[in-house]
């Protein structure tokens, strides 16, 4: 994305609102939605992709060692990983300013 | 049981492919498992993939223009003709390919819609694609009400549940009408395949998908995605919530290939169905009565299901 959307004029979209830049939503920043941080304690994780799988915001990655990692550029903060994560390896905390 | 109990083995999660197709930096809501599902779904189908889209919340949260979280082709088209413009995909990729304008090879057509775009508004256009047979997969995202307008009851909204359109008050406790059974229907036009499928189960889903891409002809597939904002559940629940949905038999996982019924996920015995209800601020209140008269009614319809399985699959062992 060239420009921030709101800069964006109707002279500069294409005709038929064609997007012709495939997944360019990825520039845009969910994380900042977020109230509560997931934090990851890989002492307890036992690598098996679960938080990875159920995440709706694709917020996980899973590593070439099968560790996990948050990215909280994405992560909206909605629990899911810590509530599914089968031996607690991951928590959630406040966000402070 | 443990908790997370799809997992055929629990390390299965890293051995799919890691690639996404619907990308991050979309606006759904927190823990929104419609998107969940959306992104499964596409994972499942991968890159060879055009897909039509009615409006509703995927469609939304999608495409705010000038972006896209699609990394295939996509377009979205009016409320009630996603079918129709994929059977028009079909036809036309078909003839591109017989006149040698594009190599020939096997592009998988999706059309996808919520519950309000498919059991109501755009059953007519479902219908005809499916009459005609034309190969391509439809998605129904069912949430179970109109959520991207603000919690309208559908005609796939459950009985007694609370929606802006059907707000239970003192006269009327919610949603007075039974959910409409949108798969069978689909059924009932004797297309190849029919699944349902919940977020909740990923590799269960995945491989639905996969099976309904391989399939020539009409394949439907109907999405359980919870819908935290709309049911009013904790978001970090919605996973759970679609696992007891499962198991208490309020929508159990089941296939239909070629008429042949059968049961994913076969429970012996359904978990009482106020563990489901109870976790939601949409059922919030129901009455004890209410709550039997529902449990009543899952039992019915789980044994009438049951029944079919068992009718289609005599004597083809
Ligand atoms: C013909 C028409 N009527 C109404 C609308 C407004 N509208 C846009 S999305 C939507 C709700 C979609 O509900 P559903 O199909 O259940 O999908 P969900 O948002 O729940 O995923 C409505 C009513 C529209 N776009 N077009
Ligand atoms: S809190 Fe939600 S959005 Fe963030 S990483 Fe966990 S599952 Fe993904
Ligand atoms: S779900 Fe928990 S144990 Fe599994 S990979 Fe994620 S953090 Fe590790
Ligand atoms: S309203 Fe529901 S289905 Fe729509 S984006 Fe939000 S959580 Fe998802």
């Amino acid at each position: 994305m060239a420009k921030p959307e709101h800069e964006i004029t109707w002279k500069e979209l294409n005709v038929g609102c064609v997007i012709d830049e495939p997944g360019n939503a990825a520039a845009y920043r969910t994380g900042d939605w977020r109230s509560q941080r997931p934090v990851y304690n890989k002492d307890r994780c036992i690598r098996c992709g679960t938080c990875y799988i159920f995440c709706p915001d694709m917020a996980i990655k899973i590593l070439a060692d099968g560790y996990i990692e948050h990215d909280l550029y994405y992560c909206k903060g909605c629990g899911i990983c810590v509530e599914e994560c089968p031996t607690d390896a991951i928590t959630m905390v406040d966000e402070e300013e | 049981m443990d908790k997370n109990l799809d997992r055929l083995n629990v390390y299965a999660s890293r051995l799919i492919s890691q690639k996404e197709y619907f990308v991050p930096g979309h606006r759904a809501c927190q823990g929104c498992a419609e998107a969940l599902a959306l992104r499964l779904v596409a994972k499942a189908l991968g890159r060879n993939n055009v897909i039509a889209s009615a409006t509703g919340c995927m469609e939304i949260v999608s495409s705010p223009l000038p972006l896209t979280s699609w990394n295939v082709p996509w377009i979205h088209v009016a409320f009630e003709n996603a079918a129709a413009v994929a059977s028009g995909i079909e036809a036309g990729l078909k003839v591109l390919m017989r006149k040698g304008r594009i190599p020939p090879k096997r592009i998988n057509v999706m059309a996808m819609a919520g519950d309000g775009g498919t059991s109501d508004i755009g059953l007519q256009a479902l219908s005809g694609a499916m009459e005609r047979g034309h190969d391509f997969i439809y998605v129904c995202f069912d949430n179970e009400a109109y959520m991207n307008t603000g919690i309208q009851r559908s005609s796939s909204t459950p009985f007694g549940a609370s929606t802006t359109t059907s707000p239970a008050g003192s006269v009327v406790p919610g949603q007075t009408t039974w959910k409409k059974n949108m798969p069978e229907i689909a059924v009932a036009h004797n297309i190849p395949y029919v699944a349902t499928a919940c977020s909740s189960y990923p590799f269960d889903l995945m491989e639905k998908v996969k099976k309904a891409a391989a399939i020539e002809g009409p394949a439907y597939i109907h999405i359980l995605s919870v819908c935290p904002t709309g049911w009013r559940l904790p978001p970090q629940m919605a996973i759970h919530a679609g696992r007891l949905a499962v198991e208490t038999g309020m929508f159990p996982l089941y296939e239909v290939e070629q008429g042949r019924y059968h049961l994913n996920i076969d429970l012996s015995e359904l978990r009482p169905i106020e563990e489901y209800l109870k976790i939601q601020g949409r059922f919030r209140h129901l009455t004890p009565e209410m709550i039997e008269q529902i449990q009543q009614r899952v039992g019915e319809e789980y044994e009438k299901l049951k029944k079919k399985v068992r009718m289609t699959n005599e004597g083809q062992e």
